[in-house]
């Protein structure tokens, strides 16, 4: 290296690096940048597009539809009897037809949709809640906490290995028949099936941001380790979590239809719900496959909103695709 | 704050005023196994009894190759990677023993520059929120306008532009992104800086500016630097003393000038020789001396002096069994038995033949055995 004693004053070379940013424009926030990222990239438009039909559907949708969903019409006026075999299809007046107790399936299928988001966004705040909460005290505590943070994050993390080892339907169903049947129970169930996800994401993520430099040079600053945790650490280990969240939506959806299926969902079978409606439609598959048909397309196209969103999102958040 | 240190009675005969005193420092990694409680089976001896005195004012170059302990030193310093044994007195203050709530206060007197400026800089802070941290977490500064005022004398003295302050690190340059390191760690007024490595992972071009704003920085405001660095160039360049570290432990001390003209210590004669001649006609006809083997495992170190078993000018008696320790030579302190007759030209080098299995391994694989360094992440 040639270092002149005489040229210390390189202003030249100074100003040319300083042009390389211009203007006075404020600064783009990581998250600004994600979010541009997201909006250019056709498959996060498409899953984004999938959920707001969806959401759409299942707030304002039961306020719109054409019969009551639990009204059994078709019984009271002598076209359905499932006994027989007769569940009439699609018509101009129930456009999805009946469903085995002679109520219209459409109108079910809508207000389903209600319930069907409702369980899986709070089954997956449930999980995400707990499991956050476990894995950011084992992560700070093995990230910054020494010996005894070592200890306390190997205790938290044995109990999340036994939750993990349990096949998770088996531990949503000894869950859900634990605390008896009901709607709060299914999505309590369904939760903890990802709260040890959740708990492993953050922690792994948290202890690899604690052996950053950032952290040692807010230390040396003289911040609180608490602080350095909280402030730091934390928010630059959420951006998979996030993206596990929006995954995990569409599985627990999945899940939650899994239970109803088995008979552990909400046990007020009158109120519509995807899972039971599909469980619902296995004795009539040979008479009417469509009323499988619907909830199942239902489930897998809001699943698939979900995930394609959630994918389009890990890319975004990626750190090593930013320009 | 330039209280004189009349209490340390343990400075060498004609050294200045010392801001920092290493004694004896150690810094032993365990290296554990176990599912819930760790079993202690070995240590990484990254610096293993290191004295070194940074006089204030001035710039203290510490050199050697990677993995040498040289970062972990730097940080054992500030008390960033607990010392295992040892003391560190910081203007007299014995450090190693204070409180946590006393050393958080004595942070914004000693602060770091770290190697690399993206890894060193939270992505989700802005220029602004990354200054106002130390400031805030000292209580420096009434309100945010006095507070804006500190900030903006820093990013002057470091060559900012006020607008930074709003954007990101992910929208500055290497070199950008190193002066807001510089200026993190100056806007809290300290009075010893250690710098990791601070330009290895720039360009050379924005090295030369960024070793001379340091040079400015310290004339105007008094800084004592520890440098810590594995650019030969670049630490002759600011230092006034060098050190020179191999396998946790100095092994050459001596001022700048000195120390490049005429080294004493073998592994320091074959660093320097390492160092290219801009002459090729010079740079075909030199000496050069290659050292065989590799640094060995610091969790494992070589009985007696720990360079022997690569040092060509190695000898049958005392270098295997007897450590040497840091002597004075003629104004050098170099930690090697025969430095006179290394330098007399009495003892010639002679042929090293490369240990592959060397003796007393039965520890740890060295394989799973690796001197905790730069954490450094190459996004």
């Amino acid at each position: 290296m040639t270092l002149a004693p005489g040229k210390k004053k390189e202003k030249l070379d100074r100003l040319a690096e300083l042009s390389a940013v211009h203007d006075d424009e404020r600064g783009v926030s990581l998250w600004r940048e994600a979010m541009r990222r997201l909006r250019r990239n056709p498959a996060a438009i498409v899953g984004a597009v999938i959920l707001a039909a969806f959401v759409l559907v299942a707030v304002i949708g039961p306020f719109l539809v054409p019969y009551e969903p639990t009204d059994t019409i078709g019984v009271r006026e002598k076209v359905v009897s499932s006994g027989h075999g007769i569940i009439p299809g699609p018509s101009a007046d129930h456009w999805l037809g009946y469903d085995h107790q002679g109520r219209d399936e459409f109108s079910r299928m809508v207000v389903g949709a209600r319930q069907t988001l409702i369980v899986g966004i709070v089954s997956t705040l449930i999980g995400l809640t707990i499991g956050v909460l476990i894995g950011g005290v084992a992560g700070a505590a093995a990230g910054l906490g020494g010996r005894w943070g070592r200890l306390v994050d190997n205790v938290l993390m044995r109990i999340v290995d036994m939750m993990l080892s349990l096949p998770s339907l088996l531990l949503a169903v000894s869950v859900a028949a634990l605390l008896g049947p009901s709607l709060v129970t299914v999505m309590i169930a369904v939760g903890m099936v990802s709260v040890p996800v959740f708990a492993r994401l953050l922690r792994g993520a948290m202890i690899a941001q604690a052996n950053r430099d950032y952290v040692l040079a807010a230390s040396s600053l003289g911040v609180r380790k608490s602080k350095i945790a909280i402030s730091h650490i934390v928010p630059n280990s959420l951006a998979p979590v996030i993206v596990q969240a929006t995954l995990t939506l569409a599985t627990a959806i999945i899940e939650v239809a899994a239970l109803s299926f088995l008979g552990l969902g909400n046990p007020d079978s009158a109120v519509p719900e995807w899972g039971l409606m599909l469980a619902d439609a296995q004795k009539y598959l040979d008479v009417r496959p469509g009323l499988a048909i619907y909830p199942a397309v239902g489930i897998i196209i809001t699943a698939l909103g979900f995930t394609l969103l959630g994918e389009a999102m890990r890319e975004a958040l990626d750190p090593k695709l930013r320009r | 704050m330039t209280l004189p240190a009349t209490d340390v009675g343990t400075t060498r005969a004609g050294a200045t005023d010392a801001l920092v005193e290493v004694r004896d420092l150690k810094v032993h990694f365990p290296i554990t196994t176990g599912v819930l409680f760790d079993r202690v089976v070995g240590h990484v001896k990254a610096v293993d009894g290191v004295d070194l005195t940074v006089p204030r004012g001035q710039t203290y170059g510490l050199v050697g190759e990677s993995g040498c302990g040289k970062s972990t030193l730097g940080r054992a310093i500030l008390q960033l990677t607990p010392p295992t044994a040892g003391e560190v007195r910081f203007d007299g203050m014995e450090l190693t023993r204070l409180s946590a709530g006393k050393m958080r206060g004595l942070r914004r007197r000693m602060q770091m520059i770290f190697q690399d400026p993206m890894s060193s800089l939270d992505p989700r802070q802005n220029v602004e929120s990354i200054l106002t941290e130390g400031l805030a977490a000292h209580g420096i500064g009434a309100g945010r306008s006095e507070r804006r005022d500190i900030i903006n004398r820093t990013l002057d003295a470091v060559g900012l532009p006020h607008w930074a302050l709003s954007r990101y690190p992910h929208e500055f340059s290497g070199g950008q992104r190193q002066r807001i390191g510089i200026a993190r760690a100056l806007v809290l007024g300290p009075e010893l800086i250690v710098a990791d490595e601070p330009v290895s992972a720039l360009d050379v071009s924005i090295q030369a500016q960024v070793i001379n704003l340091l040079d400015e920085l310290q004339e105007e405001l008094g800084l004592t630097y520890l440098v810590i660095a594995h650019d030969l160039a670049v630490v002759r360049h600011i230092s006034d003393v060098v050190g020179v570290m191999y396998l946790g432990a100095l092994v050459e001390e001596a001022p700048s000038d000195r120390l490049y003209r005429e080294p004493l210590h073998p592994y320091t004669r074959a660093l320097m020789s390492a160092v290219p001649v801009p002459d090729p006609d010079l740079e075909d006809r030199r000496e050069r001396i290659l050292l065989a083997g590799d640094l060995p495992s610091p969790a494992n170190p070589p009985s007696g002096c720990r360079f022997h078993t690569r040092c060509p000018w190695a000898q049958p008696t005392r270098c295997a069994d007897e450590r040497p320790v840091l002597r004075d030579v003629g104004g050098t302190k170099v930690a090697c038995h025969w430095a006179e007759q290394i330098a007399s030209g009495e003892l010639r080098p002679h042929e090293v033949r490369v240990e592959l299995v060397r003796p007393g391994d039965e520890g740890e694989a060295p394989s799973i055995v690796s001197a905790p360094s730069e954490p450094g992440t190459y996004v």
